[in-house]
């Protein structure tokens, strides 16, 4: 349901500031979400410096550095550092960003960093992304048959192969579901973009025997019609793909097939 | 460690720290328009019973009608109106596959914005000669 305020206990403290490193000229100033499990007390905003001069270039290397250098105890995930791997998705000054592959220069002055938005919280940066994934698991992503398995490998035109250009490259790095305000008002029942995207990539695959079944499992006022072309999706997907107008696609499909 | 205190995980913040670009501004105000036209629809309704009621309703309805509080909403409605219309415009051309690119939302939001206030402008100059 819509609630637009945070409950009692997710509302955000002033959290500490941590010293300003020796000597340096180029500071930057992060603040970032904090939460510890084990204390139970509500989140709050910590504020660190950190000298650019001796720092990579993108936010994951300012988070890395801070846990190196100042404060051990910061959690965050993070794993290939050049986003393919879709880990480090986290709210950077305002969207959803790969820390990985965001330059700390495309933010002219402090840098806020949150976890992925409405999401339940596990530690600091981390979200708990169960309900993420196992949408998009609902959504069988996987090539259904029905013919009898061909000797070698399932055969497609150039034309059709081309159809999953623009859909397959999606990391489910989750930044488009946690950007769409109908995912955080309904995301228990609206399957959010990464999964109807995932859904739109085997549905218009041309070898899939299973198109029928798909469009019927989507057939529902929640799980694809919460979709109101708000846009954040393909507005924040670090990939540059457009998951509006996969689900858009969807639609359509499911009007030509009722007429 | 991951069941740490699972029961009482906070919810990450969203509209308060999340930038909305414009799309999702004008998606919104679509919505909020839609509510607002409500107001204005039953003023005018009132508007109109009165006038079959008595000549004593309407003159009351009437006055309040054409008051500047009146006229302020009237004018709101106008606006709301054109800015419902453009935005449900948008919308057929989105289910019909188009206009989905980024560059395409962005440039069709100013559309309706700059397009609502022009027609409401308009719908002044209109009424008012």
């Amino acid at each position: 349901m819509v609630q637009f305020t945070l409950p009692k206990n997710s509302q955000i403290r002033v959290g500490k500031t941590w010293p300003k490193p020796e000597g340096a000229t180029n500071i930057r100033k992060f603040k970032i979400y904090r939460w510890d499990p084990e204390t139970g007390e509500n989140p709050r905003l910590d504020t660190y410096f950190v000298d650019l001069d001796k720092c990579g270039p993108m936010v994951l290397d300012a988070l890395i550095k801070i846990k190196n250098e100042i404060d051990p105890t910061l959690s965050f995930r993070r794993s290939c550092r050049e986003g393919i791997c879709g880990s480090c998705a986290m709210v950077i000054d305002g969207g959803n960003r790969l820390a990985c592959i965001f330059g700390i220069d495309e933010v002219a002055g402090d840098i806020a960093i949150y976890p992925l938005p409405h999401m339940p919280v596990v530690k600091d940066l981390v979200p708990d992304l169960t309900h993420f994934y196992a949408q998009h698991a609902s959504v069988n992503p996987y090539l259904q048959t029905k013919s009898p398995t061909p000797g070698k490998e399932w055969r497609q035109s150039i034309e059709d192969r081309k159809k999953l250009d623009g859909l397959y490259e999606c990391i489910l790095c989750a930044s488009c579901s946690t950007s769409c305000p109908s995912y955080w008002w309904n995301g228990d029942r609206y399957l959010g973009p990464a999964a109807l995207l995932h859904a739109y990539r085997w549905i218009i695959d041309s070898r899939d025997e299973a198109t029928g079944e798909r469009l019927d499992a989507l057939e529902d006022p929640f799980k694809l019609y919460r979709c109101h072309t708000i846009m954040n999706c393909t507005n924040t997907c670090p990939k540059g793909l457009n998951p509006a107008k996969a689900i858009a696609a969807i639609k359509h499909m499911m009007v030509e097939r009722a007429a | 460690m991951a069941d740490v205190n699972r029961g009482n995980r906070p919810l990450s913040p969203h509209l308060q720290v999340y930038r909305l670009p414009l799309p999702a501004i004008t998606s919104i105000m679509t919505r909020i328009t839609g509510h607002a036209l409500v107001a204005g629809i039953l003023l005018l309704v009132w508007w109109l019973v009165a006038a079959v009621s008595s000549p004593g309703a309407f003159a009351a309805a009437d006055w309040v009608l054409r008051s500047w509080i009146g006229f302020l909403v009237m004018l709101g409605s106008t606006w709301a109106l054109w800015f419902h219309l453009l935005s449900g415009v948008r919308h057929l051309f989105y289910d019909a596959g188009m206009g989905l690119e980024i560059e395409d939302a962005k440039r069709s939001s100013w559309g309706i914005i700059i397009g609502s206030v022009a027609l409401t402008v308009l719908s002044l100059i209109i009424f008012f000669t």
